[in-house]
């Protein structure tokens, strides 16, 4: 069932709306879980658009097997996705920011309270228990399927996290999961969430996507709200913050890498170079200060010094 | 005065800039002076921040007229950097162009972080030298507001010193999550006396306001014997807690009719503005004044969104 959670008017003849779909099984019985996806909350992260698609296709292909309820709500920052912009356009707010929002607030505000309260409300249906954020990484980097949670949260958030398909799961105090996101207010408020990073901004990786898609349904299944198969998911590698590598550039230029994500890469190894395109000369030759696996490689060409090239994690 | 070259960077396609500071009072490079560090000046740190820029130009060009005086007092020195974000200001875009940070959420910075972090990391490094530190911020509302000090209560704020600069507020705040990248808390933690000065706007100048800020910096100055310059005494700050304000909503969106200005004394029930349907041009909703005072802030946008700040009003006091 199609729900609007928020309406706020715009400026002009147009009524902003934030929807979701309800999933409900076909027989209630009173006993049902709930968890929620939630997407779109930058307005250049895409990724989450195929992934919310398609829960809902294989939930309707066998509907049969549906035993819980599943709210999605694929676009909650719809004016961003619209302008093509990260943030809300006009108050050029960071929409993670502003949780746990309030009613009284401006657009932003407004609809981050009425999310919040959609998914804590126990009023329709129990409890959410379980929300996952879906993020698209951003402009500048192309990122392995992964899932960050705050180092405070681990022993609630990791069972669910293993489930989730990915191929790493990143503990670390990130800006995803701080004070003002979507994920640290729902955590406080007893609905244990986290935060899933894939691929880059406007892009959508369907390999990615699917391999989530199954970690969603690992999750459904473990909970009792899917009766039906699943396909295997891998256990992931645990990263602390500590193991993580940053490769920053020295030089600025145009950035060619000889890695991708995934790639195992040895200390010393050429990671790729920064080339000067005017000259045709080579500024600065990237070398892998560490062996590890690419977790995270540079996306959007142009760089400057210090813009990050690279995450290498000892996995 | 004397150059100085704060942080060098490369971009892809413009080669290299500088973000330079301007020191008044240790000489020049070839017969510097010994003073010491006494009060730094940062100016625009986003790529709209033309008032901040404007105020800055105004004070560079007082600070050299001090200076040839000799009104510098001797053994001290002030550092002005007026624009540490140019580039963003020359292709009219708010924030770092690379990569859309904002400088001021990227304090104390990292020495090896992206560019805006080691710009910060660069700024704090000499800033944390100076005992004073004025810097002018753009409001976090887009809209016109009376020129006031602005302090965050983060333990080691001075409303005495803040006193000194003679405008009509000072403003103190509790503190926000994203405060903790700013430069006026870091500064503050690094030692340094830091006060945020917001001088009546952000992308459009206001002369009068620009004035009133340039005239309240070299006050401060003067009063801290670090220069020496006459200047009016100004006004004995009002100080109040931010939280202690009226904010006034718009019940509708559309178009804002303005019918009050900023600064102005306003009774309970006065029309403030009118928002009016863009379609049909039926006013949608009336505002009026709840309370009697003086309105601090005023949104400026000509299209509004429903439920959003639109005055600011200081309650039951009188000009």
């Amino acid at each position: 069932m199609i729900e609007t959670v928020a309406r706020v008017n715009l400026m002009v003849n147009e009524v902003l709306k934030i929807k979701k779909n309800r999933l409900t099984p076909d027989n209630i019985t009173g006993d049902e879980k709930r968890i929620a996806l939630v997407s779109g909350i930058y307005g250049d992260e895409l990724q989450g658009m195929y992934i919310c698609y398609e829960v809902i296709r294989r939930i309707k292909e066998d509907y049969g097997s549906l035993t819980g309820i599943v709210d999605v709500y694929p676009y909650i920052n719809p004016l961003a996705l619209e302008a093509k912009t990260r943030e809300i356009p006009g108050p050029e707010l960071d929409m993670n920011e502003l949780f746990p929002g309030a009613k009284s607030g401006a657009l932003g505000e407004y609809a981050a309270s009425c999310l919040i309260d959609d998914i804590t409300s126990s009023e329709d249906g129990p409890k959410t228990e379980f929300c996952l954020d879906i993020h698209g990484s951003d402009l500048y980097l192309k990122e392995i399927p992964q899932i960050r949670m705050n180092d405070d949260m681990v022993d609630e958030i990791m069972p669910y996290a293993t489930k989730l398909n990915t191929d790493m799961v990143w503990i670390h105090p990130s800006n995803q999961v701080k004070n003002g996101s979507l994920v640290y207010e729902l955590n406080q408020r007893g609905v244990i969430s986290c935060v899933t990073e894939s691929t880059s901004a406007y892009r959508i990786d369907q390999k990615y996507g699917n391999q989530l898609v199954d970690g969603i349904f690992a999750i459904m299944k473990a909970l009792g709200m899917w009766q039906g198969e699943i396909n295997q998911v891998k256990k992931p590698h645990v990263a602390r913050d500590n193991q993580v590598t940053y490769i920053n550039s020295e030089s600025s230029g145009i950035f060619i890498p000889n890695v991708d994500v995934h790639d195992r890469v040895e200390a010393g190894m050429l990671m790729g170079s920064v080339i000067n395109v005017l000259t045709g000369t080579v500024e600065q030759k990237v070398i892998a200060p560490t062996s590890g696996t690419i977790t995270a490689i540079r996306e959007y060409p142009a760089i400057e010094m210090g813009s990050l090239l690279a995450r290498i994690v000892e996995l | 005065m004397r150059q100085k070259t704060i942080f060098s960077y490369e971009t892809p396609f413009s080669g290299e800039h500088n973000i330079y500071g301007f020191v008044y009072g240790a000489g020049s490079y070839s017969d510097p002076s010994e003073a010491e560090p006494s009060a730094a000046i940062v100016g625009a740190m986003r790529g709209n921040e033309h008032q901040q820029l404007y105020i800055c130009s105004k004070l560079a060009s007082r600070l050299s007229e001090i200076e040839e005086h000799g009104d510098i007092v001797h053994g001290k020195s002030v550092l002005l950097i007026p624009s540490v974000n140019y580039s963003a200001m020359n292709a009219n875009h708010k924030f770092w162009l690379s990569d859309d940070s904002d400088i001021n959420r990227e304090f104390p910075g990292n020495p090896e972080g992206t560019a805006t972090s080691r710009l910060a990391a660069s700024l704090m490094e000499e800033l944390g030298k100076y005992s004073y530190g004025i810097q002018f911020p753009s409001y976090y509302m887009r809209g016109r507001f009376i020129p006031h000090v602005r302090i965050m209560k983060t333990g080691y704020e001075s409303t005495n010193l803040a006193n000194l600069f003679g405008l009509p507020f000072v403003m103190l705040a509790e503190m926000r999550a994203f405060d903790e990248g700013t430069l006026n808390y870091n500064w503050q933690k690094a030692g340094t006396e830091a006060f945020s000065l917001y001088s009546g706007g952000t992308s459009r100048i206001n002369e009068e306001y620009a004035e009133i800020a340039t005239s309240a910096v070299l006050r401060f100055l003067s009063r801290m014997g670090i220069i020496k310059y006459n200047s009016m005494g100004g006004n004995i700050s009002t100080i109040m807690e931010e939280d202690e304000m009226i904010s006034i909503k718009s019940e509708s969106a559309g178009f804002f009719k303005r019918m009050k200005n900023v600064n102005v004394e306003v009774r309970r029930g006065d029309l403030l503005a009118e928002i009016i349907d863009p379609m049909d041009g039926h006013v949608l909703s009336e505002v009026r004044s709840p309370v009697d005072g003086i309105i601090f802030y005023q949104q400026d946008a000509p299209l509004i969104y429903q439920n959003v700040v639109i005055f600011r009003i200081i309650k039951k006091i009188h000009k």
